[in-house]
C-alpha cells in the first residue's frame, strides 16, 4: 500500500468534519461525520448503505467539496465489466496502426507493432483507473454497486485494499495517493463479504426529526422555521405508517419546495392531502396516510376528552 | 497524537478483545481483518467520546444493519460502567442546579410545599418525581429525563443485588409505576388547553401526540439503560452480556418471533430472496452461449495482430424460472405462516412468473392476492380472509390438500417449474397421498420441502415429513433466516 504523504490527514476531529459539511450545507449526524474522519484516519474505503434518497451519493460530493478533490464517479449498473469501469484498449486506434503499418510495406516488426499499440497512447482510462492514476487529490465515488453482479465485485477488491490496478499488458499501477473512497448501495442484494471486509460501513437511515428540518432549512430557500417544522414533523409522522415506500430526504424537500410555491404557511390537513402526492409515490401509501393523518382514530379520543 | 495512542494501550485493546469475543459469542461475524481495524480505529477516537467511539467499532466491526441491534446491546453492556457521567451513584448530581432550582420552584407555585430535605436533592417525594416526569416529557428535556430515570428504577424496580431476575421485570415494574398512559393525557390536554379559541385539528393532535410518543420512547431508553447499568455493576459484563443478548435476525426462530422480529425479520428478507432469484436464474444459464459480442471480439483480436481468432459471446440474459410454492398456514407453523407469506410476496417481488398456493386441509391458489397490489399487509388479510383452505375441520390434511392440488393444477407443473413446500408435514394421521409429490418431481425441474420445525421433531408423532423427503430433491430445516439462506446457497 502507498504510504502516501506522511501525516497529512484531511480533517483535525469528528467536529471539523461536521461543522464542515454543515458549511457546504450537508447536514451530517455523529455516525456519518464519525465514520468520514476515521476513514481519512485508517486510509479506509467507506461503504455508505441506505435506503434511496437519504444522501449517500451527496455526502461524497460534499466531501470532494471540502477536501478540495476532484470527484470521479462510476456510476454502476448491470452489465457494468472491466472495459467501463477500469480501462479498455483503443481498439480502433490499433487497428488502423496496424493497418499503417502494413501499408507502410512494414518496416516494423511485430514484437515492435505489439508493444507499440499496448502503451499509454492507445490506453482509454475509464474511472477507477482515472482515480488511482489522479496526481491531484480525488475522491472516488463507485455509486450504486449493488446494481452490478455479485461477480463484476472482484473487479474492485484490489482497488480497495491495495489502491492499485494490474493491467496485463502495463503492469501494476499504484496510486500516488490514497483517496478517500465512497461506495454506495440501496442494499437491493448483499454484497461480497470480500467487499465488505475492506470498507468501513455506514449505514445512513432517514434523518431523525430535528436533522431533517435543519436539511429542509438549509436546501429550501427562504422557507420558514415554522413551515421546515411543521414539514418534518408530518414526514415523520408518516415514517411511521407501514409503507411501500417511506417518503425520502429528496422528496420531503420537494415537497417543502412545493408548499413554499403554494404559498402555504401553515399544512392542514386538506393542503397536506392535495400534496401527498409529492411525498409519497403508491397510491395505497397516499390513501393510507391521507385516513391516518386527517382520521376518526384521533377525533374519538377528542370526543372523548 | 501520543497523547491518543495512550488510550489504545494494552487495557483497551484488552477490553476490545474481551468485546470482539462476546460480539462472537452473540453471533456476529467478526473477521480478524475486522478486528485489526477495530484496534487501529480506537487508536483514533476517544473512549470518552462515547456515542463516536461506539460508531467507529461499529463501522469496522458490523457489516450489516440488520445486526445493529445486537452490536449496540453487547456495546451498551461492555461500555456501560466507563466514563464518568455513566457511573453508577448519585442520581441528581448530573441534573443542572438551574432545572433542580426551578422544579422546586414549581413544585412550592402548586403549593405543594417546599422540595424535601432541603439542598440536598437526595430524595425526591413521589409528588415531586411525578412532577418532575412530567416536566421532563413536556420539554423533552434529556437530562432531566435521565435524572427521572435514574429516581424512578431507583424507587421502583425493586432491584436487589444478587437476584436472578432479567432486565425486563425491572423494567415492567418501574413503568407500571409511573403510568405512562395518564401522563400522556395530561400532555396531551395540555396542548389542547393551550389553545381554548380553537380545538386541535385531528392533524395537530396526531403530530402532537406523535412527538410526545417519541419524547416517552427516549425515556423508555434512559430507564433500560439505568436498569442495565445497575444489573452490570451487580452482576459484572460477562454475566449480563450473556443474559441480555439479543438474538440476530438470522437466528430469530419463525416460529417465536416477536412483534418486533417479524419486522426485523421482514426487513431482512429482501436481500435473501434476491439471492435466490439471482441463484435460481443462473443455474439455468450455465452451458449456455448468447449471441456473439462484437467488441469484445475485436477487442482481444488484438493480441493476434487484428485477426478475430477467438470468438467472444455475450452472457445469455438470464431466463426467468417459474416458482410454484406450497404453504401450510395452519394453526401449527401460525407464526411461521406469516412469515411464509412474506416470503412468498417478496419473491413474486423477484420472479415474473410465481404461483402460490396455501392449504389446511384444502387448498387453493392465492397468487392473485400478491398481484397488482403493493400492499402486503392488505395481500396477506386477503390471503387469510379469502383464501378458501378449509375443507371439512381446518385441521391440516395434507393429503388431501396434495390430491386437491394434484387434480387442479398438477398439469400445469413443467420441466421449468422449480416446487417449493413449506410445511410442518405434520398430518394429523390422515393419508399421505405421497405419491401426489412423486408425480411432481417427475413434472418438475426440483421439489424442495422446507421444514420449520427443529430436525430432532421430524418423524415424531404425526410428522411424516420422511415419506414426503423421499420423493424430494431435498428437504431442509428452515427455522430462521441462517437456515434459509443456506438452503439457497444450496442452490449453486
Ligand atoms: N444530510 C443531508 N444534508 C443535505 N442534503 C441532503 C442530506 N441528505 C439528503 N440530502 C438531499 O437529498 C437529495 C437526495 O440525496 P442523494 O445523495 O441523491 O440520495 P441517495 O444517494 O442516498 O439516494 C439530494 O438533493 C441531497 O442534497
Ligand atoms: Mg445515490
Amino acid at each position: 500500500m502507498p504510504d502516501g504523504p506522511a501525516n497529512e490527514f484531511r480533517f483535525d476531529s469528528v467536529d471539523d468534519v461536521r461543522d464542515r459539511l454543515r458549511k457546504v450545507d450537508y447536514l451530517s449526524d455523529e455516525g456519518i461525520a464519525g465514520i468520514v474522519y476515521l476513514a481519512d484516519r485508517l486510509g479506509k474505503p467507506i461503504l455508505v448503505e441506505g435506503p434511496a434518497g437519504t444522501g449517500k451519493t451527496q455526502l461524497a460530493k460534499s466531501v470532494a467539496e471540502i477536501t478540495n478533490a476532484r470527484l470521479i464517479r462510476l456510476q454502476c449498473y448491470e452489465g457494468l465489466d472491466e472495459s467501463k469501469a477500469l480501462y479498455e484498449w483503443n481498439y480502433k486506434k490499433q487497428l488502423l496502426r496496424i493497418q499503417a503499418s502494413k501499408a507502410d510495406g512494414d518496416s516494423t516488426g511485430w514484437d515492435q507493432i505489439e508493444e507499440d499499440i499496448f502503451s499509454d497512447d492507445f490506453l482509454l482510462t475509464r474511472p477507477l483507473l482515472e482515480a488511482i492514476r489522479a496526481e491531484d487529490p480525488v475522491v472516488l465515488l463507485i455509486d450504486e454497486v449493488d446494481r452490478v453482479e455479485v461477480e463484476t465485485e472482484a473487479l474492485l477488491l484490489e482497488i480497495l485494499s491495495d489502491y492499485q490496478v494490474s493491467i496485463p499488458e502495463l503492469g501494476t499501477i499504484t496510486a500516488r495517493q490514497i483517496p478517500l473512497v465512497f461506495l454506495t448501495s440501496n442494499n437491493t442484494r448483499e454484497l461480497s463479504e470480500a467487499l465488505k471486509r475492506r470498507c468501513l460501513f455506514l449505514h445512513i437511515d432517514y434523518p431523525d426529526m430535528e436533522r431533517e428540518k435543519e436539511i429542509v432549512l438549509t436546501k429550501v430557500p427562504d422557507i420558514s422555521e415554522s413551515l421546515a417544522d411543521q414539514v418534518a414533523r408530518i414526514v415523520r409522522s408518516i415514517r411511521q405508517l407501514e409503507l411501500k415506500k417511506s417518503p425520502s430526504v429528496s422528496e420531503t424537500l420537494d415537497w417543502a419546495r412545493t408548499l413554499m410555491l403554494l404559498g402555504v404557511e401553515k399544512v392542514d390537513a386538506e393542503v397536506a392531502t392535495s400534496t401527498a402526492n409529492i411525498l409519497l409515490k403508491y397510491q395505497t401509501d397516499i390513501a393510507k396516510a391521507n385516513k391516518e393523518l386527517s382520521n376518526e382514530a384521533s377525533t374519538v379520543n377528542r370526543a372523548a376528552k | 497524537m501520543g497523547e491518543q495512542l495512550a488510550v489504545a494501550g494494552a487495557p483497551m485493546l484488552a477490553l476490545l478483545n474481551g468485546f470482539i469475543i462476546e460480539l462472537r459469542q452473540a453471533g456476529l461475524p467478526v473477521s480478524l481483518t475486522e478486528h485489526l481495524d477495530a484496534m487501529e480505529a480506537v487508536k483514533h477516537i476517544p473512549l470518552e467520546d462515547r456515542a463516536a467511539f461506539k460508531y467507529a467499532l461499529a463501522a469496522t466491526l458490523v457489516k450489516n444493519n440488520a445486526h445493529w441491534r445486537s452490536f449496540e446491546t453487547v456495546f451498551e453492556v461492555y461500555f456501560s460502567l466507563r466514563g464518568r457521567e455513566y457511573a453508577v451513584g448519585d442520581e441528581l448530581a448530573d441534573l443542572p442546579e438551574d432545572l433542580l432550582d426551578e422544579l422546586e420552584q414549581m413544585m412550592s407555585g402548586q403549593g405543594d410545599g417546599q422540595m424535601q430535605g432541603g439542598g440536598g436533592h437526595e430524595a425526591l417525594s413521589a409528588e415531586e418525581l411525578a412532577e418532575m416526569l412530567y416536566q421532563s416529557l413536556l420539554r423533552g428535556d434529556q437530562s432531566m429525563m435521565r435524572a427521572v430515570a435514574r429516581q424512578s428504577v431507583k424507587r421502583f424496580a425493586g432491584m436487589e443485588p444478587g437476584r436472578p431476575v432479567g432486565g425486563t421485570y425491572y423494567l415492567y415494574r418501574t413503568l407500571r409505576n409511573l403510568d405512562l398512559d395518564s401522563v400522556m393525557n395530561r400532555l396531551m390536554d395540555q396542548s389542547r388547553s393551550g389553545r381554548d379559541d380553537e380545538p386541535l385539528t385531528p392533524l395537530e393532535e396526531r403530530l402532537e401526540r406523535d412527538e410526545y410518543e417519541s419524547r416517552v420512547e427516549q425515556l423508555k431508553q434512559e430507564i433500560e439503560a439505568e436498569i442495565r447499568r445497575r444489573l452490570v455493576a451487580d452482576r459484572g459484563v460477562e454475566a449480563m452480556a450473556k443474559t441480555l443478548r439479543k438474538p440476530l435476525p438470522e437466528d430469530i426462530d419463525f416460529m417465536h418471533a416477536s412483534r418486533d422480529e417479524m419486522k426485523l425479520l421482514r426487513q431482512a428478507i429482501y436481500p435473501l430472496t434476491r439471492k435466490l432469484a439471482v441463484r435460481l436464474a443462473r443455474k439455468r444459464r450455465h452451458g449456455r452461449k448468447g449471441p456473439l459480442d462484437f467488441r469484445n471480439t475485436v477487442r482481444h483480436s488484438l493480441s493476434y495482430g487484428g485477426v478475430p481468432a477467438e470468438p467472444k459471446f455475450r452472457y445469455p440474459r438470464p431466463a426467468k424460472p417459474e416458482i410454484f410454492v406450497i404453504a401450510d398456514i395452519s394453526g401449527s407453523v401460525a407464526a411461521f405462516a406469516r412469515f411464509t407469506l412474506h416470503l412468498v410476496y417478496a419473491i413474486a417481488n423477484q420472479f415474473s412468473r410465481v404461483r402460490a398456493f396455501v392449504f389446511i386441509d384444502g387448498i387453493d391458489e392465492v397468487t392473485r392476492f400478491f398481484e397488482g397490489t403493493e400492499d402486503i399487509v392488505e395481500s396477506i388479510h386477503r390471503v387469510n380472509t379469502e383464501a378458501d383452505v378449509v375443507w371439512v375441520d381446518g385441521h391440516s390434511d395434507y393429503g388431501h390438500a396434495f390430491e386437491t392440488f394434484w387434480s387442479k393444477w398438477g398439469k400445469e407443473v413443467g420441466p421449468k417449474t422449480t416446487v417449493l413446500i413449506l410445511g410442518d408435514a405434520r398430518n394429523n394421521y390422515h393419508a399421505a397421498q405421497s405419491w401426489v409429490i412423486k408425480e411432481i418431481r417427475h413434472r418438475a425441474r426440483h421439489v424442495y420441502w422446507l421444514n420449520p420445525e427443529p430436525r430432532s421433531y421430524w418423524d415424531t408423532g404425526d410428522s411424516i415429513v420422511g415419506e414426503y423427503g423421499t420423493h424430494c430433491d431435498g428437504v431442509y430445516e428452515c427455522r430462521n433466516l441462517r437456515q434459509l439462506e443456506k438452503f439457497v446457497d444450496v442452490l449453486t
